[in-house]
């Protein structure tokens, strides 16, 4: 679709609904890819989480799910570790970022900033089609033989080069990479779209110092995505080289199911560069749309500005530009030189700066608000918080020194989960909460959100905050069961209470797949600002027109954050609203704020 | 039959949550429609809120209490006492902060709930506000970045012309090798082409150095002497993490890694510390408990447990990664001496 507006073609159903070039349409595809891409990967950790609670136990439902790979009901030792691989990968890509960034960049970067689409509808449509192929191909790998890749999502060669090293790094690997290597093009046609769409189809008035923060934050991050993408395919090609083609970029010197292999002078270690070079980006691809998200809802339900927005925009430039100079904080035992240890604690703990500058913004933000608890808002406040016990343990992490003793352990994995996985999940249920109206026309229950959210939030801290504890005593992640270890049986207890917690926080997800199905349909009907918020979106009409306005384009006059202003008689510079929308001129008396 | 029962449950389930929006809609006993917040909503979620904060400290300090004696116990090695200072003095910061941001975040959000007749303050902007909260992160973060590489840089500058006890570590799946110099204190050369038979670990049969390695499967350390390990993998990678000596590198194929650290307790000393004599009588018990029911299934019963240090793989490398252990055990100089003159020399195993 080009930018104009009038060319409406007739639209059939394929291309309506299927092959459909409307950034809006696309947004729900990607956003429902996404979603049952998420229950897949939230049941595989229901699944491992009973083996690990559990280990001795038959379960009838692994035998159900897993068939032969749980022979009466035990679950074999490789199809756990497939299910801790498949479940980061589908986590980590599928769900965290092409689920959040591909429903919300697509969404909300036309609307918010006045534009009739992307600058490419066409690219974009085979970017969302690209992303569906490599997810299916994805969920076709966990149906091979021997079973999916099984080597960690991080796919660490040898064991994932060699397919005599364990079942899962035969066919199901070969599928890991096709199915990666199609998610990284489509990621790029998506990103490179933001980028364009961001920087030229602005509409009159909306400079970049007035662009909505979530804009900024997903136009950054497709910068990220473009540069740290690239990295990663470039890897998994040469590991498929080393795999199919007798090449010895990640091999050297090994001897494996009594055979020497020919391959001579290459390093594991260039692979765990390359990986992390797009791997540590990566959590801020997931995370920076998160934030921006909730920045853009933290102002709106608060009634008041987001606060220190330049802060807030130097923050995500700086958190960007860092993010790309940290990777080898991963590395730290790896056997690298540690001199590069010492810089890389350097570089990560300068990212504690702008993340703490956010978050005393956040916090800044609801001091003397007036706070309206949308189930959007909830989620964001949610954010916040596990923002910041996630980002502070990151303090421990990114230090070489602390890192040798519970790198690996469930230390690890309480951090993370808490920074990356549960903050970037509640801004993609708060985008979600909030801008259902503009995608479904319709509102969601808010009384089932407000449920789902207490239900997740308590449930969200009672798995990972124990965690951290029993990754300080020492336990290493990925293990089938701890029952070899008998210094870990009084932690056995724990692993239970973490796994009936993430069942309850399994279950409390059910409420808003419930909720959001029926209320696509049944929904109560939206007005066109539910939420009395300033951006352009809810400017458009509640049914979707192609080209987003029916008129003209919109003329912007201020920025996005113009919440509960007053001018010098102590009244709102629009009577009678606490709200003055980017579209209303600046009145008499009025000064623009800084820009 | 299945497809019938998923069918079902679901069914129950959309007809439960259906059920439960209706009887929160009910509850609230007002004719508001509109899906979004009012007053009530905002008092009853601000209130939540000041809840959940009060949930998280309990939270904090019921695992702080309860995992007290389940964190490792005081370290092992000479450089492990200078980590958990740095460890504690971090724990401690980030606790401070999180205790603070988190009931500020939740104290405004009940404090600042919304009410109609309300009005927010415009409060855009403060550089002064902006600048205080980015200069104390960047002192404490300062402070924090220069103990912790001065630490590091004492951890891992590995000196060769030391006095050390020089050991190899060799990671194979699923299982470890240890092997000693012997009386030169160089190992032999080593490469996995030279695999063959009893030569497990590919040492080379015609260097000098090898004639006298000795090749075990359970980790002998004298104690206060330095150990310089020597790690080799030969398939994929794994990691040697000894927890108790706050110890913990990547072996890589292809190449040797390093890490070094001096024991400073002995097995014995560790046993029977106040710490570990609480631990293994908690664990003992769960484990009695555990026979017994074990015993009623007509299985066999679980061992006592007494306390070894050990080593353990920690990197994923296969089906029985959880299963890769090596025994680690640290005794007087007089006992590591006995014992490894006991020990068959590389020459004496091949030549058999």
């Amino acid at each position: 679709m080009s930018a104009d507006g009038h060319g409406h073609h007739k639209e059939t159903f394929i291309t309506k609904y299927i092959f459909s070039e409307d950034h809006k349409m696309i947004s729900k595809q990607y956003l429902i890819t996404g979603l049952l891409m998420g229950i897949i990967g939230i049941a595989m950790s229901i699944l491992f989480r009973m083996q690990i609670a559990w280990p001795e136990q038959s379960f009838a439902i692994f035998e159900v799910l897993l068939g032969k790979w749980a022979p009466d009901g035990v679950m074999d030792p490789n199809v756990y570790l497939a299910l801790v691989t498949i479940h980061g990968t589908i986590m980590v890509f599928f769900v965290l970022t092409a689920g959040l960034s591909g429903t919300f960049s697509n969404l909300l970067i036309p609307l918010q900033i006045g534009a009739r689409d992307m600058a490419s509808g066409f690219l974009n449509m085979v970017s969302y089609w690209l992303f569906f192929l490599s997810s299916i191909i994805m969920v076709f790998s966990l149906f091979v033989e021997a079973g999916p890749a099984a080597a960690g999502w991080t796919i660490y060669p040898p064991l994932s080069a060699l397919p005599q090293a364990m079942p899962g790094s035969g066919m199901g690997m070969t599928l890991w990479l096709v199915s990666m290597a199609i998610f990284i093009a489509s990621s790029l046609l998506g990103s490179l779209n933001y980028v364009v769409t961001v920087i030229n189809l602005r509409t009159k008035g909306m400079s970049m110092t007035r662009m909505p923060l979530t804009i900024w934050a997903f136009f950054v991050t497709a910068i990220i995505g473009i540069v740290s993408f690239p990295v990663l395919l470039s890897a998994a090609l040469l590991l498929i080289m080393d795999r199919g083609f007798g090449t010895s970029f990640y091999l050297s010197d090994i001897f494996i199911k009594g055979e020497v292999l020919h391959n001579q002078g290459g390093s594991p270690v260039l692979f765990e560069h390359l990986f992390w070079f797009l791997g540590h980006p990566e959590v801020y691809i997931v995370l920076l749309p998160a934030l921006g998200i909730t920045s853009e809802i933290i102002a709106t339900n608060s009634r008041k500005p987001i606060f220190g927005y330049r802060a807030m925009v130097g923050s995500i430039i700086a958190i960007a530009f860092l993010s790309t100079i940290v990777w080898g904080h991963h590395m730290f035992v790896s056997g690298m030189n540690p001199f590069l240890g010492s810089v890389f604690t350097f570089t990560t703990l300068l990212i504690a700066i702008p993340s703490a500058v956010k978050s005393f913004n956040y916090i800044t933000t609801l001091w003397k608000g007036n706070l309206q608890f949308n189930p959007g808002m909830l989620f964001s406040i949610g954010l916040v918080s596990t923002f910041i016990t996630g980002g502070l343990t990151g303090i421990i992490l990114g230090d070489s020194t602390l890192d040798i003793n519970v790198h690996d352990t469930y230390f690890v994995v309480a951090h993370f989960h808490l920074v990356m996985g549960i903050s970037a999940l509640y801004g993609l249920f708060a985008g979600v909460y909030h801008w259902f109206p503009k995608m479904y026309g319709r509102m969601m229950n808010k009384n089932l959100g407000y449920v789902h959210f207490w239900v997740t939030a308590i449930g969200a801290y009672g798995v990972f905050f124990p965690m951290h504890f029993v990754g300080m005593a020492g336990l290493p992640r990925r293990y089938y069961t701890y029952t070899n270890f008998p210094y870990f049986d009084d932690l056995a207890d724990t692993n239970v209470l973490i796994t009936v917690f993430a069942i309850i926080t399994a279950a409390a997800q059910l409420v808003f797949l419930y909720n959001f199905i029926s209320s696509i349909f049944y929904g109560k009907k939206a007005t066109q600002n539910p939420w009395k918020s300033n951006t352009l979106e809810w400017t458009t009409p509640v049914e979707h027109v192609h080209g987003n306005w029916p008129g003209e384009l919109p003329t912007v006059y201020r920025w996005a954050y113009d919440y509960s202003k007053t001018n010098a008689d102590g009244e709102y510079v629009i009577a009678g609203q606490d709200y003055a929308p980017q579209v209303v001129p600046l009145q008499e008396n009025e000064e623009e704020l800084h820009h | 039959m299945t497809i019938f029962l998923i069918l079902l449950v679901v069914a129950l389930l959309g007809i439960t949550f259906w059920q439960l929006s209706k009887i929160l809609e009910l509850s609230q006993g007002s004719a508001d429609n509109s899906q979004v917040a009012n007053d009530k909503d905002n008092s009853m979620q601000g209130k939540l809120m000041l809840a959940f904060v009060g949930f998280l400290y309990f939270l904090t300090v019921w695992c702080f209490v309860k995992y007290d004696s389940y964190f490792l116990p005081e370290a092992a090695s000479e450089h492990g006492t200078d980590y958990d200072r740095l460890m504690m003095i971090s724990v401690v910061l980030i606790m401070f902060v999180q205790i603070i941001t988190q009931g500020l975040l939740h104290f405004f959000a009940y404090k600042y709930r919304g009410k109609k007749e309300n009005k927010a303050t415009f409060f855009a902007d403060s550089n002064l506000l902006e600048i205080i909260w980015t200069a104390i992160p960047i002192v404490t973060l300062a402070a924090l970045i220069i103990y912790g590489l001065y630490t590091w840089v004492d951890i891992m500058s590995i000196d060769d012309d030391e006095d050390a006890l020089v050991v190899e570590l060799y990671a194979y799946q699923f299982d470890w090798r240890a092997r000693y110099a012997g009386a030169d204190n160089e190992l032999g050369k080593a490469n996995v082409r030279f695999i063959e038979g009893v030569n497990i670990l590919g040492v080379d049969a015609s260097d000098n150095y090898a004639q006298d390695d000795i090749i075990v499967n359970e980790l002998h350390l004298p104690v206060g002497k330095k150990v310089i390990f020597k790690m080799r993998s030969q398939d994929v990678l794994h990691s040697a993490y000894m927890p108790f000596f706050r110890a913990q590198m990547n072996v890589v194929p292809g190449m040797i890694t390093e890490f070094s650290y001096t024991p400073t307790k002995t097995t014995e000393e560790m046993r029977t510390s106040e710490f570990m004599v609480e631990k293994v009588e908690t664990i003992n018990t769960i484990r009695k408990a555990k026979s017994k029911d074990l015993l009623a299934k007509g299985e066999e019963a679980l061992e006592p447990y007494e306390f070894d240090y050990y080593l353990l793989c920690n990197k994923i490398c296969g089906a029985s990664h959880f299963n890769m252990q090596m025994k680690i055990i640290v005794e007087s100089e007089e006992d590591y001496n006995n014992w490894i003159a006991e020990q068959k020399t590389f020459r004496q195993v091949v030549s058999k």
